[in-house]
């Protein structure tokens, strides 16, 4: 991904339909989006307006039936599936709303998944899992299991999981939707801190506008098109 | 190539961590490999010590000769005049008193009943001439003595003492007419001879009205080299209608009807039982799979690839048949290995004592069969896994 000050995220006319049976879903219905670096979007819409498929097309884990997705200045839809996997591995962190931590592996373990897909040492995987791990407040809790860890802390493992590679770009869908409040609120707190101080440029789904508030900017979607973009 | 196995060995150990989860399903997959691997070792372990007891018998520098046409030595037949002609050819080894290391010898079936059943079964009675001990070789006495020339004695092979009653030493044995006296037990190398039991050729005739008939000669060569020279001087002499084989040649023959009979019926049996296992197999592999579907999609969400998720599911599905092959080899190998058991030679309509071999070999062959089960068995989930739709399995709860 280049540096300069040009938008990090330039989406063109996307449209994305699915097929169920003989019927088509329109999902997406040409959809632009521009998303500069260092920016933290909310997206927001009622349940089916398509945020998580949005995200998943910003991620490289879809793709769009039409339309141009440009991240970094590079057409991440024109791809192929195992450039794809790279591209996502380099540049994109991944939050999810359960987590998604493999249940056998310690937090240390699961945060240091993505640093296998790079050509770093064993001891110098092990240095950037403590200093992630450092980053979300866990240091004291590298060796437990997710099923040790309360949802808060889980997230936080999911996090530290997502920046271990110095992405560009954290993708989170819904991060605090299986939280309590307060838990909630750490992470929120933690995604801004990532915004702020080491410049990620950070979109996260969400149906909290306690949530949204938090964020940069925040745009709505409706069927499948932005309706509305406030800024924060 | 090591940020690939970077991604397997974390695939596969988050996958055979969750074995114990799935322990019913992997147990069952393991038990339906392990019965096979049992089988078809049981079963080609008859095989393999069968074909042992023949192959240890032969000799490649003892010629045995019959008549022209005769496959064994039941329907051979050969003259006193073939058989001084025989032994008078070169090539043939000689003992310190200068005679021909060639023997002479009468081949008839008794019946007796065998110890486990108490049902009559064929024992070759095999009578033989003074030079038989030197052409052999590996005769040894475990009990008694030889049988002394010119008198109604027989001596016992240490299988068929093992397998027919009436056979200890010290016992008399009637067969027809005739009684015979159990005079010592020898041991022959593991070979077929153990099966037989042994008298004087000279005694034998006569109590079987052959006259100054024999059936077959086993001569001792000077070296397996000399076999040539020897067969060609009898095969040239107009006043002989004779074949000869190397000893290991003739009873390789012997083995071959039975030992691809048995084998024909274990790989059978072995194959339908395999078929099971796959399915068993096939159906652990989908339901790990299954289970893991957000776990494969996260990882291809972080960035693994596809070609590792395949081999890491492969591995654990041969983990699982490995550990089924091993225990079924294991279980054949304690249940059948050196269980001793005789069985018809078709060749010669007559008992062969032998022990069943679980070998090194088959040992490797069953575990082979096990892991291609294992293949087999996680390549369809394992296509299945790499294929999962990334976007949606990452909300599969």
């Amino acid at each position: 991904m280049t540096t300069d000050q040009s938008p990090l995220i330039h989406l063109t006319g996307v449209d994305k339909t699915y097929r169920r049976g003989s019927e088509e879903i329109r999902v997406l219905a040409g959809l632009s989006l521009t998303v500069q670096r260092g920016e933290f979007l909310a997206l927001m819409g009622p349940s089916g307006s398509g945020k998580s498929t949005l995200l998943n097309l910003l991620g490289g884990l879809d793709r769009p039936t039409k339309g141009a997705v440009e991240i970094g200045g590079e057409r991440i839809d024109a791809l192929t599936d195992r450039r794809l996997a790279g591209w996502r591995a380099r540049h994109v962190g991944l939050v999810f709303q359960f987590y998604n931590l493999l249940p056998v592996m310690t937090a240390e373990r699961n945060v240091e998944l993505p640093l296998l897909l790079t050509p770093l040492s064993r001891a110098e995987r092990r240095r950037h899992v403590a200093t992630a791990l450092a980053v979300v407040g866990l240091r004291d809790r590298t060796n437990h299991y997710p099923r040790q860890l309360s949802g808060g802390e889980q997230q936080r493992v999911g996090i530290a999981r997502a920046i271990v590679t110095d992405p560009t770009l954290l993708l989170c869908d819904e991060p605090t939707g299986d939280l309590d409040r307060k838990s909630g609120d750490e992470i929120l707190s933690l995604l801004q801190t990532l915004n702020r101080e080491q410049g990620k440029t950070i979109i996260m789904v969400t149906h909290d506008p306690h949530a949204s508030a938090r964020a940069s900017r925040t745009v709505h979607l409706d069927k499948g098109q932005l309706s509305a973009a406030a800024p924060a | 190539m090591l940020n690939w196995l970077s991604q397997i060995s974390a695939i596969t150990f988050a996958n055979l961590k969750t074995l114990p989860e799935r322990r019913g399903a992997a147990l069952a997959a393991a038990v339906g490999i392990a019965g096979v691997v049992t089988v078809l070792v049981g079963v080609l372990s008859i095989a393999e010590g069968f074909q042992r007891v023949l192959a240890v018998s032969g000799s490649p520098d003892v010629a045995i000769v019959l008549r022209s046409g005769s496959d064994t030595e039941m329907n051979s037949g050969l003259t006193h005049d073939d058989t001084r002609l025989i032994a008078d050819a070169p090539g043939l080894a000689r003992n310190a008193a200068n005679l021909p290391l060639a023997s002479a010898e009468l081949f008839v079936v008794i019946n007796l009943p065998k110890r486990s059943t108490g049902t009559d079964a064929n024992v070759p009675l095999r009578g033989v001439s003074p030079a038989a001990f030197d052409v052999r070789g590996n005769l040894t006495l475990l009990e008694g003595r030889r049988f002394e020339p010119g008198k109604n004695e027989v001596m016992v092979g240490v299988g068929a003492a093992r397998q027919f009653s009436g056979l200890d030493v010290g016992r008399t044995v009637r067969v027809g007419q005739t009684e015979w006296a159990v005079v010592g037990v020898f041991t022959a190398g593991g070979g077929v001879a153990e099966s037989e039991v042994w008298t004087d050729a000279a005694v034998l005739q006569p109590a079987y009205h052959r006259g100054d008939t024999y059936q077959a000669v086993y001569a001792k060569l000077i070296s397996a080299d000399a076999f040539h020279t020897f067969t060609d001087a009898l095969t040239t002499n107009p006043s002989l209608s004779i074949k000869a084989m190397r000893q290991s040649d003739f009873y390789a023959e012997q083995s071959t009807l039975l030992v691809g009979f048995v084998k024909g019926i274990g790989i059978t049996i072995a194959g339908l039982m395999a078929v099971g296992a796959l399915f068993g197999a096939l159906n652990t592999m989908y339901s790990s799979v299954a289970a893991r579907t957000r776990e494969i999609a996260t990882l291809r969400a972080l960035g693994f690839g596809s070609s590792p998720v395949v081999v890491s599911v492969l591995l654990e599905s041969l983990a699982l048949a490995l550990a089924g092959g091993v225990l079924g080899a294991a279980g054949a190998w304690l249940a059948f290995d050196g269980h001793t058991t005789s069985t018809m030679n078709w060749q010669t309509f007559s008992q062969v004592a032998f022990a069943f071999r679980v070998s090194p070999a088959l040992l490797v062959e069953a575990i082979l069969w096990a892991a291609m089960i294992g293949v087999l068995g996680g390549l369809f989930p394992a296509i299945r896994a790499a294929r999962i739709p990334i976007a949606a399995a990452l909300r599969e709860t």
